[in-house]
Parts: C-alpha cells; structure tokens; sequence
C-alpha cells in the first residue's frame, strides 16, 4: 500500500515537473506517454541529456547494421533520416514534426523493435522517457 | 474504356490463351495489384515500399511474416493480432507462379526470383547499387516513379 501511494506520488510529482519545465511544444498525448515512464520508472524526471548521450552513442550487442540510432535517423533530428533501404524517414525533432510520440502503440511498437535493433534489449522505462525528453526539447 | 477495363480483358485473354497473367505482366514491366489491405500497407511500408503480395508465392510470405524479429537484419516484430491480419492478406494475394521455386526453402527476396533478375540484368544491377538515388535493389520507386500504384512499366 505504501508503495502505491509512493507511486501516485512520483506520478503526481513528475506531471507537475512536467507541466512547469516541460518542452516548448507540449502536448498533452506526448505529455501522458512521458508520465507513464517516469511513473514506470518510479522518477519525477528525465534528462535529456542523457537521452542525448544514448541516442547518439555507438552500441554493441545489437544488429551489426545498426549500431546506433543515428545509423537510420542521422545525427541532425530536425532533419529527416533514411531507412536502410532509402525511404526518408520525417525529422524526430518533435519542433518539426509535432506528431511525433503522441500514440503510445507507435512508440512502444518503435522503442520495442529499435532497441533490439541497435542495442538487444528492451529499453527501461527511464531510457525511453530520457529519450522522449530530449526529442522534444529540440 | 479505361485503364482497368483494358487490363482486365487483356487479363481475360491472357487466361484463355493459356499465358499466366502474372508472367504477362512480369514480362512486360507493366500492372501489379498493389496492396490493398490497409494494414498490411501501412505496416509494411513504414520502412520500404509495400511491395505487392503478387510478388513472392505463399511459402514465401509465411516465411518472412515467422521471421519479422530478425527481418533483413532488423527487428520488424508485430503483434499477434497484426500478424495473423497480414499473413492472412499476403498469402491470400500471393503470386500462384511457382514452377522453379523451392518450396521447401522459400525464397525471402524478390530480387533473387528468376522473372526479377532476368528483367534486371547483372549490369543494371551494378549500376543500380551503385548509385546515391538507387542505393538497393528493393528500392522499386527510385526507377518505376508508379510502383506505389502497381505499375512497373519501364520508365
């Protein structure tokens, strides 16, 4: 019960963290997805410059073809990437392409395939919110 | 009468006269059905053109739809639900051409199916791979401008 209560109150916490220092280009569907990691996460708040440092990092342990998520979407996010096969993929810069991370199916279905892809794991639940945080603050 | 009309009776007399229509319109570059499953097309087309069911036989399909975690070296994993959906729509749409084809090792590439490679030569290929616009053989669009809409004339 403890825990619970723990709980609602990191989630409390972490949406009015949220809504007072939260991105330029809030929205409340993207705002719920990130209050549901950090309630996952049992964190009040994320970083984005962790999110930065993961994002832009070279992995092992994953796919060889795609050691890093900058393999496909490319080192500048306010531009678009490229699939492997050379479908342009739109910005994930959440400044240039404001639905982004807005429905939470997509980005699990994302999270779940491309960090198997570029890491082989799952990412926790701190990761993907470090992640969402810094993609919407560019 | 219109494109399709066309289409179909040359279809028609193509079914009569003996001659697959698929290898007609294979041989000729000319009209594949897209996809036509809404899912199926937005699924598959997230990361490269929904190529059309009509391209690989059914075992192929089956094949590619049980090995979505590691497809082409990528996670391309779905949910249950979704994989049955499209399974269901691809092998139910898929090319009935499968003479000189092992079934029981299923090809996984439309590039390696004889019809493709007789239709693009080993030094179009090159040429094609080693081109910045064309980069890969999969990339359909970069050279066929109507294949999102079925059509692989020779443009």
């Amino acid at each position: 019960m403890k825990k619970g209560m723990n709980g609602r109150a990191a989630v409390f916490l972490g949406a009015m963290t949220l809504a007072i220092a939260g991105p330029l280009f809030a929205n409340p569907a993207r705002d719920a997805i990130i209050a549901k990691y950090a309630s996952e996460a049992g964190v009040s708040t994320f970083s984005a410059k962790r999110g930065k440092a993961l994002f832009m990092a070279n992995h092992t342990g994953g796919k060889p073809t795609t050691p890093s998520c900058i393999t496909c979407h490319t080192s500048n996010l306010r531009g678009p990437g490229s699939t492997r096969v050379g479908k342009p993929i739109d910005a994930m810069a959440v400044s240039v392409t404001p639905s982004r991370f807005t429905d939470i199916a997509k980005v699990e279905k994302w999270f779940g395939r491309n960090c198997n892809s570029v890491l082989g794991r799952l990412c926790t639940a701190t990761e993907k919110g470090d992640v969402l945080t810094y993609l919407s603050s560019l | 009468m219109t494109r399709i009309s066309i289409f179909k009776t040359l279809s028609a007399i193509a079914l009569i006269s003996g001659v697959g229509v698929a290898s007609t319109a294979y041989a000729d570059g000319g009209f594949v059905r897209p996809m036509s499953n809404p899912l199926a097309a937005e699924e598959c087309s997230a990361c490269h053109m929904a190529f059309p069911a009509g391209f690989l036989p059914a075992a192929s399909w089956k094949k590619i739809m049980s090995t979505l975690p590691d497809h082409f070296g990528e996670d391309a994993s779905l949910g249950a639900d979704a994989v049955a959906e499209i399974q269901g729509y691809l092998v139910s749409h898929a090319s009935k051409r499968t003479r000189g084809i092992d079934l029981s090792n299923p090809p996984m590439r439309i590039t390696q199916l004889s019809w493709f490679k007789h239709e693009h030569g080993s030094r179009l290929r090159a040429r094609a791979e080693a081109s910045a616009n064309i980069g890969t053989m999969s990339n359909c669009t970069a050279c066929h401008g109507g294949a999102a809409n079925g059509r692989f004339d020779d443009d």
